[in-house]
Order: C-alpha cells, then sequence, then structure tokens
C-alpha cells in the first residue's frame, strides 16, 4: 500500500528489513531522471520550509561534481513535533531507502543520518536497520546526534555539525546545495521528505499523504498519516474529537500562525493549498488551545522559548527576541499597556530577515500572527503569571 | 553595476559606524544593529557607501552586484 505506515502496527517498533520488502518490494534502480518524476510528483520538503524538493535536488545536482553528500535531518527540534522520531523509530527502511535513492541520483559517496540526540529510539532503530544492510551501503552511511536545541535543525546548523562539530547556523551564501560537507554540494533532507522518496522510486508518485503530529486540547495527541485532503476539522474527528472547546489552532509549530478554529477546520493539511492561501504546514504540527487556557500568556512563553533557542550569534534575533519575549511577559504579568503594545507592533517588523537564518523570522511571524488573532486580549490583558505547556 | 549593500549578521556586532557614514541609508535599531534600506545604491551614495564598507570594524558590511535571490 502506497503510505508511510502502511504495514505492523507502529507499537511494535521499527519494521525489520524483511517485513518492508515484503511490504514494499526491493527499491528498484532510478536513474537520472528521477528528478523530473520528483518534481512531477509535487513532494515538497516536510521540514518545515515546503521547499519544492525537485527544484532542491536539481540544483545539489547542479553542484555535485560527483562529491555530494546527503544529510537525512531527523534533528527534530520543534518541542510539539514528534512525527520524525515516529517515523524512524518505526519505518526506518524508508529513511534509508529515500537517502540511497538521493546518493544514487545526487552521485553523492557519503549519507549522514544527523538524529536528535534526545530520540533514543529513533536512533536505536536506525541503527539496526542500517546493520540489516549490505556492507556496500553500510559503507557509506554514518549517524551524528543532532543537540537537542531548537536552531540545530537548520540546515547550514546541520552542516556546520558534521563539519565543525558546533550545530549554529552560518552565513549564507554559500547554501549546503552550493557548498556544505567537505565543502561538497550538500543535501539536508528531512526524513519524511526521504520516506516519500522512497515511495516515489517505487510507485512514480506522491502518497498524497503527510504526517501530522496533533497537540494540546484534543482527546488523542499523537501522530498520524492522513490524505493531504483531508481537513484539520477531519484530523482532529478521527483522532477522537476535541478535549475542550479549541480557542485557536497553532498550525506549523512555533514558527507557525495561530488560526482560528472555525477557519483551520475547514483547512486541507495540503501544503501547497495552505501556501496559496498565506498559510503555511510547516513542519506539520496542529496545536489546539483550549478555550480555558489564557492565549496571552501562552504566547508570552511560546516566545520565551523561541528567544532562549536564539544561537546568539546576529543581534536583532538575540537581543530583538528577548526584548519581544520580556514585552510579552510584561503585559502577562503586569497586565496590558500601550507602550509595550507599540514596542511589539515596531520590533517584530524591525526583526524580521535580519538573521543568518531563519530564526527570527520564525519568531516575529509567529507573534505577528498572535497579536492579530489576539488583538482583543492583549489590549485588554489583565495580570496574572505566565506559563507554557507545549 | 548595480550594487546593494549587505550585513554579514554573525560578524556584525553592532557597532555603528555604518549608520554615521551612510545615514541615508542605513539606521540603527533599538540595539544598535544596523537596518539596512534595500536596493540598489544610487550613484551619488556609492562613494560614501565604500567608505561605511571600507570602514566597518569588523569587517560586516560588503557591496555586491544585485542578482535575484536564489533558494534555498
Amino acid at each position: 500500500m502506497n503510505r508511510l505506515l502502511a504495514g505492523q502496527e507502529l507499537r511494535a517498533g521499527p519494521e525489520p528489513l524483511t517485513a518492508h520488502e515484503r511490504r514494499l518490494g526491493k527499491l528498484p534502480p532510478t536513474g537520472k531522471d528521477f528528478i523530473e518524476t520528483l518534481t512531477r510528483s509535487g513532494l515538497v520538503g516536510k521540514g518545515g520550509a515546503g521547499f519544492p524538493v525537485g527544484v532542491k535536488w536539481r540544483s545539489a545536482a547542479g553542484h555535485s561534481h560527483g562529491r555530494a553528500v546527503i544529510i537525512a535531518n531527523g534533528a527534530e527540534g520543534e518541542p510539539q513535533s514528534k512525527k520524525d522520531r515516529v517515523l524512524m523509530a518505526t519505518r526506518p527502511h524508508l529513511v534509508l531507502d529515500g537517502a540511497f535513492v538521493a546518493a544514487r541520483t545526487l552521485r553523492a559517496s557519503r549519507i549522514v543520518l544527523y538524529i536528535g540526540e534526545d530520540h533514543a529510539a529513533a536512533r536505536a532503530a536506525m541503527a539496526r536497520a542500517l546493520a540489516e544492510r549490505t556492507d556496500r551501503e553500510r559503507g557509506i552511511v554514518t549517524i551524528s546526534p543532532a543537540p537537542a536545541r531548537y536552531v540545530a535543525g537548520e540546515s547550514s546548523a546541520a552542516v556546520h555539525l558534521v563539519n565543525a562539530g558546533i550545530a549554529t547556523p552560518t552565513t549564507t551564501p554559500p547554501h549546503p546545495h552550493e557548498r556544505g560537507v567537505d565543502g561538497g554540494a550538500t543535501l539536508v533532507q528531512n526524513v519524511e521528505t526521504l520516506a516519500h522518496v522512497a515511495l516515489i522510486a517505487r510507485y512514480g508518485v506522491a502518497s498524497g499523504t503527510t504526517l501530522v503530529t496533533l497537540a494540546g486540547g484534543v482527546s488523542h495527541p499523537g501522530v498520524v498519516e492522513v490524505e493531504e485532503t483531508a481537513t484539520i476539522g477531519e484530523l482532529v474527528a478521527r483522532c477522537g474529537g476535541v478535549a475542550e472547546r479549541p480557542r485557536a489552532v497553532l498550525l506549523g509549530g512555533y514558527f507557525g500562525s495561530w488560526l482560528d478554529p472555525d477557519l483551520a477546520w475547514t483547512l486541507p493539511l495540503d501544503a501547497r493549498a495552505l501556501h496559496e492561501r498565506g498559510y503555511s504546514l510547516g513542519c506539520g504540527v496542529v496545536g489546539l488551545l483550549g478555550a480555558s487556557r489564557c492565549p496571552v500568556c501562552e504566547t508570552a512563553g511560546i516566545m520565551h522559548y523561541l528567544a532562549g533557542e536564539s544561537s546568539a550569534q546576529c543581534g536583532p534575533c538575540f537581543f530583538g527576541l528577548r526584548a519581544l519575549a520580556a514585552a510579552c511577559s510584561r503585559i502577562a504579568q503586569q497586565g496590558s499597556n500601550r507602550e509595550d503594545l507599540e514596542r511589539l507592533q515596531r520590533w517584530t517588523v524591525d526583526v524580521r530577515s535580519r538573521g543568518a537564518c531563519r530564526h527570527p523570522d520564525g519568531a516575529v511571524l509567529f507573534l505577528q500572527s498572535a497579536l492579530q488573532q489576539f488583538s482583543h486580549d492583549f489590549s485588554t490583558h489583565e495580570p496574572h503569571s505566565v506559563r507554557r505547556t507545549a | 553595476m548595480t550594487r546593494e549593500l549587505v550585513v554579514d549578521r554573525i560578524k556584525c556586532d553592532g557597532r555603528g559606524l555604518c549608520a554615521e557614514l551612510l545615514p541615508e541609508r542605513i539606521r540603527l535599531d533599538d540595539w544598535g544593529y544596523p537596518i539596512i534600506t534595500p536596493g540598489p545604491i544610487p550613484a551619488h551614495l556609492m562613494q560614501h557607501a565604500e567608505r561605511a564598507v571600507e570602514d566597518c570594524p569588523v569587517l560586516a558590511l560588503a557591496l555586491r552586484r544585485v542578482e535575484r535571490k536564489a533558494r534555498p
């Protein structure tokens, strides 16, 4: 069946190679024209940015010169996201297949599995899966633990870790696909994206499904594979419904945006369709904020987290996010005031696009959506203490 | 050749010299880091832009040819 998580139950653990090949058959040979197949499939990256995969591979191929490197990105530093670690822990061979197709297509001689250091089950499953592969396959793969920091999954940070052991973003250009690990073109691709590649290599078309982490005020939070045509309302219903009446939906994780539930309920979990409407599926997190929770305090808590996750390399990000988080906290703890509301408006504009990576951009876009969605709450907030529940 | 100003955000220390040398295109944010007006530098400001680049104490400011932005 043309799905990532078809086959044995997830709680059975990693799917062994024999079961994987019984379910999907061996990985068929793919040629140079695979990039066209990939482009036609319409697959977009599942790590957060949603960039078209075919375009990315073509660009990396143009810089490859036979010494490209593939980084399978399983850092998954997004606090609410669980889908990458669940995928690695249960369907490790799909990720490996995708990485091998990438290596073959881009003539890469090295694959790095970049896995979050806290994702122990995922790392064990990937290591075990690797041990089931041939010597020739195993010979080009290494595993690098990704530090448990938000920015560690950023593609230049992944390259920086492999090159120098430091998972902080670097100034671009050069982009990793131009000059990355050891100076060679480097394709940094999310592990779910690679798993989709493994299906496209077999069937020629995308599965039309996506992995979603459902979080917050729902009856059964967790990771599910859904059709991209399914709406958020259908997703929540399928997972047992809401635990309490939702006040807002945070779509796309901490770099995402707050949406009104009535609107969110009608939106499909389709990265391209969402993009056309000005929203982003991001890394596939759908978080529900229950009506009993305070959106101002929730926003302040997340801004504090994001400020603390700045790699402290660029002034506007390090100082700007700290100042924004502090202003949110003052409103939360001491009550709404005109000065801080004005600062939030000005600083969210000032900070944007002024980091080496997009950490500050993600944080201020999140905050802007909060200021828009909860404008009444921000302007009338009465003092109480900040708490965050991711 | 049209050129624009770019800052290496990691190198930039917020010394603020650039905003003094080219206030027409550069202002400082509340923490002292430069905010640059995007777009090509007009001919009559080019000399001042070059001076700002040369005088940046941490070599974070540069002029580069305007080109279409490539992603990823």
